[in-house]
């Protein structure tokens, strides 16, 4: 079993998540409660991860980071060096690709809430980021939760887009996921078998708790 | 007219489209892509047999295929695979057969700073590069002999950190075409196809270097059609077919003409 695989996984789910959350919340609000007539083509913006198969995404991060593309070469400069092959290459990718895991759960909690609630506390006088932050989110647990759970569980299990711009690197880009593959792919059953195995309850852990917070087992 | 009354003709196209007569399924490894295309396309005009060829890693047919997919003809880069399959009773016993040896080269774009014909492996070592890309060494048999080759000429610990590993030659080659590596160890015979031989420049490694990468051919079992699998078999062996592998950088088997 590859514990530095798992591990690389596991912090790359972590940062992935975090700075999903971050950007996730002021995005689902605006989802949430825009009436900009052209707020669909947003949404469908977010939601294309969920139809595109990895290998598009893989392919235009691919070219985009390399230096034959102006924003390769602009990152190159800016920082001396690639963004492609790098664990943080990886979380842009991932970011992307888990962005609508994050967004959709938050805006449809967001959008749940009773708006006369958000009426009182604006009579009130209690300004719209208070109010965000003292009625909204705390209303919007279970969909932040999952919101959380699900980006987590699919940057985890992230395998297209890893392969194609990640270049395997151990410790640095070779994720779990891709381990399994390259077991696999050795012939290595019983190894692959084992990592495998373990992803599956992890994964299946992680959606216990989600759909557990749904259903309200633990008060929350 | 009711919707369901469809259902018979759309079922019996279906099964005819199917199970299309004169059509032979191949299964080749992604180092063949350019090279068995023509031979398939030029099989295809004599006999008027269709072939479907499926490109990919030689692991992943092999799998398959023991795990019964249906290939009528398995290219493997490596004689390993259709060697197992042979002892463990899923190949048609002799027909066996090592067509061809593959040779890795170097490889950079276009532009790049580096000058493969006065440098040669010392390229690896030049400030420039950042990333070497070669194929995976556990499972890609290009992988593997870039492997060999490095640690034989005593570059590999020197270049280790900063290898990165294609997922088979092709994504490799896409590693050092679209920038993102700056060069790469390839196959001859992609650095010979249409798509890369105007964007860079090779150097073939001097082949004692690595042990040598032969590629054999197999028909499976599972073939579901063995006649036509051989048809195409015998005529990959004639010269005219082994002219276009040659063109495309494969050598022909060691210990025959």
């Amino acid at each position: 079993m590859s514990w530095q695989a798992l591990a690389l996984s596991v912090k790359l789910a972590l940062v992935v998540s975090v700075v999903l959350f971050l950007i996730g919340l002021p995005i689902a609000y605006w989802i949430a409660y825009s009436r900009w007539r052209w707020k669909f083509l947003v949404e469908s913006i977010v939601a294309l991860p969920l139809v595109l198969p990895p290998t598009v995404l893989g392919f235009y991060l691919l070219v985009a980071m390399g230096t034959r593309s102006p924003l390769g070469r602009l990152w190159l400069r800016a920082f001396g060096h690639s963004l492609s092959f790098t664990f943080e290459g990886l979380v842009v990718a991932s970011l992307i690709y888990s962005l609508p895991f994050t967004v959709q759960p938050f805006a449809a909690a967001f959008r749940s809430v009773d708006q006369q609630l958000v009426h009182a506390s604006a009579t009130l006088g209690v300004s719209r980021l208070r109010t965000f932050a003292r009625v909204i989110v705390p209303l919007s647990y279970a969909g932040i939760i999952t919101g959380l759970v699900l980006s987590f569980a699919h940057t985890l299990g992230e395998f297209g887009v890893v392969l194609m711009v990640g270049g395997n690197i151990p410790g640095v880009t070779r994720t779990v996921s891709i381990d399994i593959y390259d077991q696999v792919q050795s012939l290595n059953y019983v190894a692959a078998n084992q990592t495998a195995l373990l992803l599956l309850a992890v994964s299946f852990l992680t959606l216990s708790v989600v759909y557990a917070v749904n259903r309200k087992v633990w008060a929350l | 007219m009711k919707i369901w009354r469809l259902w018979p003709p759309l079922l019996a196209i279906s099964v005819l489209a199917w199970s299309a007569p004169g059509e032979i399924t191949v299964a080749a490894a992604s180092d063949l892509t350019f090279a068995l295309t023509e031979i398939a396309h030029r099989f295809e005009q004599k006999t008027g047999t269709r072939v479907k060829v499926a490109f990919g890693s030689s692991g992943n047919f092999f799998a398959q295929i023991q795990n019964g997919a249906t290939f009528d003809v398995f290219f493997s880069a490596d004689v390993d695979y259709p060697r197992k399959l042979a002892a463990g009773g899923l190949a048609v016993a002799p027909t066996l057969w090592v067509y061809g040896t593959g040779r890795i080269v170097l490889w950079v774009p276009s532009g790049s700073p580096v000058n493969l014909g006065r440098m040669g492996m010392k390229a690896l070592l030049d400030p420039s590069v950042a990333k070497i890309a070669i194929a995976n060494p556990a499972h890609a048999p290009y992988g593997h002999a870039a492997k060999s080759a490095l640690e034989n000429l005593k570059l590999y610990d020197q270049v280790r950190d900063k290898l990165v590993l294609g997922e088979n030659i092709s994504q490799t080659a896409q590693f050092v075409e679209s920038g993102n590596a700056q060069i790469g160890i390839l196959a001859l015979s992609l650095a010979l196809a249409p798509t890369l031989k105007d964007k860079g420049t090779y150097w073939e490694i001097p082949a004692d270097s690595y042990p040598p990468i032969e590629q054999a051919a197999i028909i499976p079992t599972a073939a579901t059609d063995k006649t036509l699998a051989r048809a195409f078999l015998d005529y990959v062996r004639t010269p005219e077919a082994q002219a276009i592998l040659h063109e495309y950088g494969f050598q022909p088997p060691a210990g025959k003409p």
